[in-house]
């Protein structure tokens, strides 16, 4: 009989990352990748050189988005950070949980595309669209926050004083600085967020980079998106806690406001149009069921597998990226000058909204699923990067010398990978809630049905999408937590 | 005040405490003595405890002070007497220091010899300052009961014996832990020892001399 000790056993990592390669192998043959459009490589080499030359000519007020844009993220962001506290405070409850767990599964753009069919283009589509997941995700965040810190002094002083005062000195100032180093970072995810509305006709960025980017005017495309890159470089030198107040203040003024309210638009919105079309008809059950059925079979299952295929698709080729791309911006293997261009390129490639990545491979490449795997994987594989460059750089490696591949295979890939993985199953929930999202751009996925009973005005179907599709992000959700207790594997809040 | 019989204690398994008999009234000055391990501050959280169910109110020094680092030493010493306050009253004074509180504050740390730090982080005290600013929040809070867990153990020579008078004079009851015999004598009328656990000890300081009291700690 085989003694365990003297035979090679490979890690359970180790297995369960062959088994997502293999799935992503076998969804390969499903997936519908391929090139569509007539001439793809001109096309990109047409894009690309429009960078030597980007002008905002044709753009009719550029600082007008930007200012939208700004003013968008900070409402919305702020929003969701006062609810996303409240909730926190009674995060403990299940059902808040629950709740907070479904809100976030529903994509900013579907929640955009739900408010425009009630408010139109009022600006306040924009807010609830960003406010909403984002208090979910908040409070998600600040419960953890609070669970996770010290409670020494609180529980020395809680007997003799109210609830308010007793948080405010002994627990606040301790989680303070984890307050502010997530917000911080959620703000910076607000003003992507803020930019991609405007793909669904909110006044920002997105708006003006589709307009021009399907008329071919690459060099205001470029224009665009390398203003929209300094706007977030810069963000440390205009963003001060002492200038946020006043930001908040103008922001109302700046949003444009052009269109009203019709309240018979919301009361009709709840009470007829997402109404299911048999109960509205007074149909009998059976009708009810057949038409759930039927959007059952011919709309949801195809989305689901497709966002699956796809998003099974995109994690491996995300990891292999990273994996291929974090020793850019390691200490280990480059130099100072060396690793300032990696950190350049991962950052554009971090910066830039995934659905304006996808959106540009689309339009040149056609609407198949391999512009969609490789933009999120770009996207993603270079945030997963750069988190596993910075940890590598904070490791004590004291082994030095192995050089190159050796120090790569033996040395490193050994000592990160279960952070890699840890940070690749974070982003899994992110991935799969992004490729429902692509459907809108014309791949099969959920958000293409979604998207097409929106357009028909079949609100009742497109609500009932919407659920399902939240309902399956919050499964993947719960398998990834699962496998990253089972493989025990963690992530510290302050690198999501 | 509190009366216990045959009380035990067991964290996940491992006893702390085990038949404890104890009965204290009001106005005495109780020391625990004993080597690390033998109970004490479990002990002292039973009887904070039991307290804390008869809605006494008293005061708690913790063996790590339990202080909030990243606030200044005069909101740590303020926090003794939140529940004495409304709370518009307190939030205002964390923003912006009052002139009363201020006051006050100062007034205690001048006896603890602390009010040049007064605005200084308590994250850039030593331990022995940390250890006065507890103290000091105790004094704030002022109930006539203190329980402490070696609350002068980071102190010297000579501030242990002045903090410990300061002590003394201020609370009506006290029960504290001590690994100093000579000032548990001093100090206290009535002395508890403990080991493994067990109460071994429990008389009148003077009923009991400094040598018997060493064999606590012997091995």
């Amino acid at each position: 009989m085989q003694n365990k000790s003297t035979s090679f056993q490979h890690s359970h990592r180790w297995k369960i990352s062959w088994i997502f390669i293999l799935i992503a192998l076998a969804c390969l043959p499903f997936a519908d990748l391929a090139i569509n459009t007539f001439d793809p490589l001109t096309e990109l080499g047409r894009f690309f050189f429009a960078l030597l030359n980007p002008s905002l000519i044709n753009i009719e007020n550029p600082l007008d988005a930007i200012l939208q844009t700004i003013a968008f993220s900070f409402l919305g962001v702020a929003l969701g950070c006062i609810a996303g506290f409240f909730l926190a405070l009674i995060y403990h409850w299940r059902i808040i949980q629950i709740i907070c767990a479904l809100l976030r599964a529903v994509h900013e753009l579907f929640w955009a595309l739900i408010f425009l069919q009630i408010f139109g283009l009022h600006p306040i589509t924009g807010l609830l669209a960003l406010g909403i997941p984002y208090a979910a995700t908040f409070a998600k965040i600040y419960a953890e926050i609070i669970e996770e810190g010290e409670r020494n002094a609180y529980e020395n002083i809680r007997d003799h004083s109210d609830f308010i005062s007793t948080f405010f000195y002994a627990r606040l100032p301790d989680i303070w600085n984890h307050f502010v180093s997530y917000t911080s970072y959620r703000f910076e995810c607000g003003l992507r967020s803020s930019a991609v509305l405007g793909f669904v006709g909110l006044p920002t960025l997105g708006y003006h980079l589709s307009t021009t980017f399907l008329e071919g005017q690459y060099s205001e495309v470029w224009a665009l998106l390398i203003l929209f890159y300094l706007l977030i470089a810069t963000i440390r030198f205009w963003v001060s806690a002492k200038l946020i107040p006043l930001y908040l203040l103008i922001s109302p003024f700046i949003i444009s406001n052009d269109s009203t309210i019709s309240f018979s638009n919301v009361t009709r919105f709840f009470t007829q149009d997402i109404v299911p079309a048999p109960l509205k008809n007074n149909e009998s059950f059976s009708s009810l069921w057949h038409w759930f059925s039927d959007l059952l079979f011919n709309e949801a299952l195809p989305g689901i597998l497709n966002t699956l295929l796809l998003t099974q698709i995109t994690l491996v080729l995300s990891g292999l990226f990273a994996l291929l791309c974090f020793p850019l911006i390691s200490k280990l293997f480059f130099n100072q000058f060396e690793r300032s261009i990696g950190h350049f390129f991962l950052v554009i490639m971090r910066s830039t909204p995934e659905y304006i990545l996808a959106f540009i491979l689309l339009t040149l490449w056609g609407p198949s699923m391999l512009p969609a795997v490789v933009a999120l994987s770009l996207h993603n594989g270079a945030i997963i990067a750069y988190l596993i460059g910075r940890y590598s750089n904070a490791l004590n490696i004291h082994q030095n010398t192995l050089r190159g591949l050796n120090l790569y295979f033996f040395e490193i890939i050994p000592n990160i990978y279960a952070q890699f993985l840890a940070f690749l199953f974070y982003r899994w929930e992110i991935i799969m809630r992004e490729t429902a999202i692509l459907g809108i751009l014309g791949i099969a996925t959920l958000g293409f049905y979604i998207d097409s009973a929106i357009a028909d005005i079949r609100l009742d179907k497109a609500m009932v999408l919407i659920a399902i599709t939240a309902l399956l992000n919050v499964t993947v959700d719960m398998l990834a937590r699962f496998l990253r207790t089972r493989l025990r594997l963690k992530t510290s809040i302050d690198c999501t | 005040m509190i009366h216990l019989k045959s009380v035990s204690v067991a964290y996940q398994s491992k006893t702390a405490l085990s038949d404890i008999t104890l009965h204290i009234t009001p106005g005495q000055k109780l020391a625990l003595i004993g080597h690390s391990g033998s109970g004490k501050s479990s002990l002292l959280k039973l009887l904070y405890e039991k307290l804390q169910q008869q809605s006494k109110s008293c005061t708690f020094i913790a063996q790590d002070y339990a202080l909030v680092k990243h606030l200044c030493v005069f909101h740590n010493v303020y926090m003794g007497q939140l529940g004495r306050q409304p709370t518009w009253y307190n939030i205002l004074n964390l923003i912006k220091p009052l002139a009363k509180p201020v006051t006050d504050v100062s007034e205690i740390l001048k006896q603890l010899q602390l009010n040049d730090k007064i605005f200084e982080p308590v994250s850039q005290l030593s331990g022995g300052q940390q250890q006065r600013v507890a103290i000091a929040r105790a004094l704030m809070h002022a109930s006539p009961t203190l329980l402490a867990d070696e609350p002068i153990s980071s102190l010297d020579e000579v501030q242990s014996h002045w903090v410990m008078e300061l002590l003394c004079s201020r609370f009506e009851s006290m029960i504290f832990s001590l690994h100093d015999v000579d000032l548990a004598l001093k100090f206290c009328d009535r002395i508890i020892g403990l080991d493994q656990g067990k109460i071994v000890t429990d008389d009148f300081s003077k009923n009991l001399n400094r040598t018997e009291l060493l064999k606590l700690y012997a091995e």
